[in-house]
């Protein structure tokens, strides 16, 4: 900036600081922005209005606008932008914001602020947004001088798409919007930031004790999680070269579906609390783990002193915070995805050493014997619709569409019933709320996948309690003709608060029963929708089929059995081969431990 | 977190950051937040046009605690430089401690004594009172401290630790 300053200040200025920000936003290759308008914010909106390079999207609430940043983000790539005013508006997209955070999904946020001689006084609509949203952001700024906008703009951006992405909040006062301000180019690529310089090539002497390890590997496993994803498409193609180079089985974490394809004879599914019993006996019995972007997270590791025990760990994430936080690893890279699977896919061919092909093929067979346990069997019979029958006609009969199809969830049994039987075989098709859990992620969310794809099929595959923390956002579908497909999986309770209280606490069913749910198809009319029910089996593909052939927004209600649970589980605090299975099937222990009872 | 429960230590540890707004409470806010220890902090620019501040945190935990602080810390986007002292190698861990007794007669001349004995100075003295200023480890403050309560200890101000690495080795950014 002081380089690039007293040049711009020989320059007669002719922009507002909110006309720099629209300037900063598509020199940064915004193309939409979700947003909310308010007091603070008015310059840039009346910005917005005397241009037509960025499209606005008037949401009904600020944390949509933020889980619609998001959707946006996760299914293309790029960097999500949401536009809130100060107080309320700011406080509203926190919770957005860490959702954004815990998935390292990369976002831009632009507050309002009150002026900066009113900042401190209580002013009406103040709040303390840094301070609010500083552990709910991976970095923000406060801009105090009009010099700064361009520049704040500019390294937000760096800041959210670099490294391991997240959200960035941009702080701006009133009179910095209305204030004339320099507009300063975006610094070149070559030019480093001061500070913050992420690692994305790894260190080769570690990939070469890796690909050591791997190749002496008789019970391996390549664990894969969301930085697959975040790394872009070619690494998820990389993944599938490396896992037929080596043979290796892999299973992904909610995170990382999609990641590798569903399809694949070499994909064990989910693993993890409701992962599948081949993936979790798998990672629990493997001598050679490849975590290649995940973060050995709660879900997935189950009780830490049981996990992998015979396994030799090797860790590749972007972050080296990630890095021996919950499980300690023989060893860690630092860097990139896409790069590190290059790299090991190069240094495994120049290598000479054979693999234990023999030892590999007794692996197979020990996994076969155990996929033979079929753990997502279900029993559909009667006119009572299985919640897992629903997803499972959901995807097949997509797939028989042939349409590119998006998925975005809310929080509960539906997700992970959603996550285990509905295949992806492409990345970034795949958005939920997986480290924060937010409920009333997916009906959001789905709006910025549809805004960013509007060609697409996108569905929400929603629980009716779920929905109803961001329903307003029907209206944002009508406004913009989202043809957005809400699938709810209505069974009158929060389907996962039910089962944990028939698990762990007696059946005792503490306000967990959804009492007076909305009329849903009376409720998607009135927000100019189409609604939908099936109440029996043998109207459910009917519905299917008439909701992926209606244009328009879409809520189709169906009527699940009210008891079901979401099986195989790892109940907290247990270990991964002490997963309970399904009704009818033999599993590990069902009992859960008062130290397992205290965990989440 | 898995149990390495058996290797706790004090860990001092220094970081370069941008001197900017809102860093110290990126930093405190990261200790607390993430249930780390603070046993002492202090900050202060150290660069000669004030652009880089140097912060020296002690603190404690297991090996594996300790290791996620600095890569925490690390990961902060003010944050140029972590360095762990305590791993570096031989280093100085001093700070500043000015110590307000008050009392009078024979308790005046064994609290000068006793400054001598740890080389404190008298840096404000009334009839009735001494400020004395001193510098050391956190040790030598705290002894130094407890001779002074029964002779009329009446307040302590102290910086916590500030700690370099001896020899010709510099931390720079």
């Amino acid at each position: 900036m002081s380089a690039t300053s007293p040049h711009a200040a020989t320059q007669p200025l002719t922009m507002s600081g909110a006309e720099v920000v629209l300037r900063a936003l598509k020199d940064q290759g915004v193309e939409v922005i979700f947003g909310y308008p308010g007091g603070a914010v008015l310059p840039i909106y009346d910005a917005i209005f005397q241009q037509n390079a960025i499209r606005h999207i008037l949401v009904r609430h600020e944390q949509a606008a933020v889980h619609a940043a998001e959707g946006y983000a996760r299914s293309t790539g790029k960097v999500g932008c949401v536009l809130v005013t100060s107080g309320p508006g700011a406080t509203n997209a926190v919770t957005g914001l860490l959702d954004a955070l815990m998935d390292s999904i990369p976002l831009v946020c632009l507050t309002g602020q009150v002026p900066t001689h009113l900042i401190g006084n209580d002013a009406f609509q103040e709040a303390d947004t840094t301070g609010i949203t500083r552990p709910a952001t991976k970095h923000n700024y406060l801009v105090k001088r009009s010099e700064d906008v361009a520049r704040v703009v500019h390294e937000a951006f760096h800041v959210a798409r670099s490294g391991r992405p997240g959200p960035v909040v941009i702080d701006l006062p009133k009179d910095i919007l209305i204030n004339k301000a320099p507009y300063v180019e975006a610094p070149p690529a070559t030019q480093p930031h001061r500070s913050y310089r992420p690692v994305t090539a790894p260190d080769m002497a570690q990939v070469r004790k890796a690909v050591a390890l791997m190749k002496q590997a008789e019970r391996p496993v390549i664990y894969a999680g969301g930085g697959v994803i975040n790394s872009g498409p070619e690494a998820s193609r990389l993944l599938g070269e490396f896992a037929r180079l080596t043979g290796f089985p892999v299973t992904n974490t909610l995170m990382g579906l999609g990641a590798f394809p569903s399809q694949d004879p070499q994909f064990l599914g989910m693993l993890g609390m409701h992962g599948t019993y081949e993936a979790n006996l798998v990672m629990h019995g493997c001598d050679v783990m490849l975590n290649m972007g995940a973060r050995f997270d709660d879900r997935v590791t189950g009780k830490l002193s049981h996990f992998a025990p015979t396994a030799k760990k090797i860790h590749a994430d972007i972050d080296p915070s990630s890095i021996n936080k919950n499980v300690k690893v023989e060893v860690p890279i630092v860097g990139d995805a896409g790069q590190i699977l290059a790299a090991m896919i190069q240094v495994w061919k120049e290598d000479s050493q054979p693999p234990k092909r023999e030892a590999l093929a007794a692996w197979w067979r020990q996994i076969d014997t155990w996929r033979g346990k079929n753990c997502l069997q279900y029993v559909q019979q009667g006119k009572i619709i299985k919640p897992q029958h629903a997803v499972k006609r959901l995807y097949e009969i997509t797939r028989e569409s042939g349409r590119d199809t998006f998925i975005t969830t809310e929080v509960g049994q539906h997700q992970m019933w959603a996550a285990q039987y509905f295949g992806f075989e492409k990345p970034n098709r795949w958005m939920t709320s997986g480290g924060l859990g937010t409920m009333g992620y997916g009906l959001p969310a789905a709006m910025g996948v549809q805004i960013a794809h509007p060609d697409a099929l996108v569905i929400d595959i929603a629980g009716e309690a779920s929905i109803l923390m961001n329903i307003q956002e029907m209206a944002t579908l009508a406004q913009y003709r989202l043809p957005v497909k809400v699938f709810i999986l209505n069974n009158e309770y929060m389907g996962m608060v039910r089962q944990w209280q028939e698990l762990l606490h007696g059946g005792r069913y503490s306000e967990s029963y959804s009492a007076a749910l909305p009329d849903f198809v009376k409720l998607a009319e009135s927000f100019h929708g189409v609604g939908l029910r099936a109440t029996e089996e043998s109207q459910l593909d009917d519905v299917i089929r008439e909701m992926l052939a209606t244009d328009r927004p879409v809520i189709a209600d169906i009527a699940v059995a009210k008891d079901e649970n979401c099986f195989p589980m790892i109940p907290s605090g247990a270990a991964h081969n002490e997963m309970i299975l399904g009704p009818g099937q033999e599993g590990g222990v069902a009992g859960v431990t008062d130290e397992g009872k205290v965990l989440v | 977190m898995a149990d390495d429960s058996g290797n706790f230590r004090s860990a001092t540890i220094a970081v370069l950051v941008e001197n900017e707004a809102g860093v110290l409470a990126r930093v405190i806010g990261l200790f607390s937040g993430r249930g780390y220890n603070i046993e002492s902090l202090t900050v202060a620019p150290v660069d000669e046009d004030r652009r880089l501040s140097r912060i020296t945190i002690v603190t404690s935990g297991t090996e594996m605690v300790i290791e996620q602080i600095k890569a925490q810390l690390d990961r902060l986007v003010p944050v140029h430089k972590v360095s762990d002292l305590t791993l570096a190698g031989p280093h100085l861990v001093r700070e500043l401690a000015l110590i307000k007794v008050v009392g009078s007669g024979e308790h005046r001349v064994e609290a000068l004594r006793l400054a001598d004995a740890f080389r404190a100075r008298v840096v404000d003295a009334t009839t009735e009172s001494f400020v004395f200023e001193m510098t050391g480890n956190a040790e030598k403050v705290d002894a130094f401290c407890a001779l002074m309560r029964p002779i009329g200890l009446a307040e302590v101000s102290r910086t916590g630790a500030v700690a370099i690495v001896r020899g010709s080795s510099a931390l720079s950014v």
